[in-house]
């Protein structure tokens, strides 16, 4: 399957469980996803049967509120049963609106708070550097989630221990949740602030494959950062790059517009 | 409660020059007439609550009054310490604005649920600690909130909540509202925050078995109304607590720490939140149900005391 498809039927999902729920972040999730499927279906080092190996890769999504996206990949992978979406948000469901880690496979740590996951994945980092292990550790976070000091603190601290097997993902989507990210908090020159920090940075558009598998794939003597750049809202026409649809969710009608744009 | 917070606030705004709101990136189809009317004594300081919590301890050393917006946990746990030493120790004008009660945020999950919060609060000094049951509290003690000196946190539900206070009695922080009582009762419910609607649904049900009882909004965990708990306690045979926060540390706690080092023994009984976090998925409602927290467990289980 060509990873277009893939994606297409992740995001379709994602739509799917935004309007039966009601639920928040269906932009969030979307400009996440084209990441995701490389992610899913070519990088990482990942068995749906086991999904604890102990050599396996980890992805952590530190912009819990994107869950949809990653629980829809997840089921994509075959991690678990995709009729499990329907329950997303929902009473009596099994994946709650922000990530929780004994909800399924695949999880490998509950979020929603935002500006913890690079602190975990550099735990894991280092824990596989310390084991022997050369599995990798990805890291997602938003654009807006870098306004958190603790993001800064892990940045500062990555590169001081050598981390080659850490690749931190900025979707950098332009919009978070009270503005556009950089008239709340400029983040610019981001990349030269990463260099300045002593990472190896790469900018990519986020939305095309090759750019993400060749940036995800180059191997570095120092952590790693993609700048993705993104659109909230990937895919579907009347959501793209609209703030509003960090809260909204579709009603019937916009579903099917929606699913009719995802094919 | 979140919208008549923010209404209140923006009409006190045009007195008082002195009030400012930070919010870490949220409040969106709340704050924006603050925003738009008060340009000048608004900040949207970007996600990143524990300079939200700093920058307003300094607004607040200068002279201001400063409401710092947020999400529950994200504007008492994941700052708390800034809280400890810049609002709490120094005993500054900040204004923590809490939205998100419980387990309001149901489907959200156990990051947007606050059941710690009032434990936590409530173990500073100096810092007050209001939580209120309907709009015309969250009214009267925001008007309030502009003379209190020293810090203050604010537990609101989110939105819709009925009124159910009488209008006509004066409200103020740390004075209990009662919103039903009558000496001849012999059974109390003290209830705090967004429980009000199941402490109303007991006593409908109480009195459908025939046992009149008290309803007594404790909308202020800090000071604490210790006077009209003595008062009830002198004439009351049994007293319940109803809250939608951990067993550990909220309003059943000040209570039976009041009443264990007092010489009055009543039937007494919390009832809250166990001491775990949510993995249910579902909406308030619904996880109350799976945490055993309704008004239907809590009528059963006073019955059986009565
Ligand atoms: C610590 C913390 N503060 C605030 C929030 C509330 N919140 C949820 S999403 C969001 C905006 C996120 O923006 P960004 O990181 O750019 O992600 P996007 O949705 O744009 O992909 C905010 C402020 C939170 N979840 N966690």
């Amino acid at each position: 399957m060509n990873l277009n498809t893939i994606a297409n039927s992740i995001r379709r999902s994602i739509v799917k469980m935004n309007a039966r729920s009601k639920a928040s972040h269906s932009g969030t999730a979307l400009s996440t996803v084209d990441i995701l499927t490389v992610l899913y279906f070519k990088t990482l080092n990942i068995d749906p049967k086991n999904p604890l190996h102990v050599n396996r890769d980890k992805f952590i999504l530190s912009k819990g509120h994107g869950s949809s996206a990653l629980y829809a990949t997840l089921a994509e992978r075959g991690f678990f049963d995709k009729s499990l979406l329907e329950g997303f948000y929902l009473d009596g469901g099994i994946l709650p609106g922000h990530l929780d880690k004994e909800a399924v496979p695949g999880v490998e740590v509950s979020s929603g708070s935002l500006g913890h996951g690079l602190s975990l994945g550099l735990g894991m980092a280092i824990a596989n550097k310390v084991d022997g292990r050369d599995s990798k550790v990805y890291v997602m976070c938003g654009d807006g989630e870098l306004n958190e000091g603790s993001m800064w603190e892990a940045i500062m601290f990555a590169p001081c221990q050598q981390l080659k097997n850490l690749t931190l993902i900025i979707d950098y989507n332009k919009l978070q949740g009270y503005g556009r990210t950089n008239e709340v908090i400029n983040l610019e020159p981001l990349s030269d602030k990463f260099t300045a920090f002593n990472w190896d940075v790469f900018e990519i558009n986020g939305h095309d494959y090759t750019e993400i598998e060749s940036a995800l794939t180059q191997t570095t003597q120092k952590p790693k950062v993609i700048i993705a750049h993104t659109i909230k809202g990937k895919g579907v026409s009347y959501m793209e790059n609209q703030f509003v649809w960090h809260y909204k969710s579709p009603n019937e009608e916009q579903l099917q517009q929606a699913l009719s744009e995802l094919i | 409660m979140r919208n008549t917070f923010i209404k209140t606030l923006v009409q006190l705004a045009e007195l008082d020059k002195r009030i400012f709101v930070i919010t870490p990136d949220l409040g969106f189809s709340v704050l924006e007439e603050f925003e738009q009317k008060f340009p000048d004594r608004f900040l949207n300081v970007g996600i990143a609550e524990a300079n939200a919590v700093s920058i307003a301890a300094g607004l607040a050393l200068s002279g201001k009054i400063v409401y710092v917006y947020s999400i529950m946990p994200f504007v008492t746990m994941r700052p708390f310490e800034q809280i400890r030493v810049d609002v709490a120790y120094m005993n500054t004008n900040v204004r923590l604005i809490g939205v998100g009660a419980g387990i309001t945020y149901g489907p959200a999950g156990a990051t947007h649920h606050s059941i710690e919060d009032l434990a936590i609060m409530r173990a500073l000094p100096n810092m007050a600690v209001f939580a209120p049951s309907d709009p015309y509290e969250v009214e009267k003690i925001t008007e309030e909130s502009v003379h209190h000196q020293g810090p203050m946190y604010f537990r609101l539900a989110k939105k819709g909540e009925p009124i159910i206070s009488n209008p006509t009695h004066t409200l103020c922080l740390g004075k209990a509202n009662i919103i039903k009582e009558n000496p001849q009762n012999k059974i109390t419910l003290l209830f705090t925050s967004n429980a009000s609607d199941i402490a109303l649904e007991v006593e409908e049900q109480l009195s459908q078995h025939g046992f009149a009882s008290d309803l007594i909004s404790m909308h202020t965990l800090k000071p604490f109304d210790y006077d009209t708990l003595e008062v009830l306690l002198k004439s009351k045979d049994f007293i319940f607590t109803i809250e939608e926060h951990s067993l550990i540390g909220g309003l059943g706690s000040v209570v039976s720490e009041y009443i264990a080092e007092s010489h009055y023994r009543p039937i007494f009984k919390r009832f809250g939140l166990p001491d775990e976090y949510s993995h249910y998925v579902g909406s308030q409602y619904f996880i109350r149900e799976k945490l055993g927290f309704t008004s239907r467990n809590i009528t059963d289980t006073i019955m059986s005391l009565v």
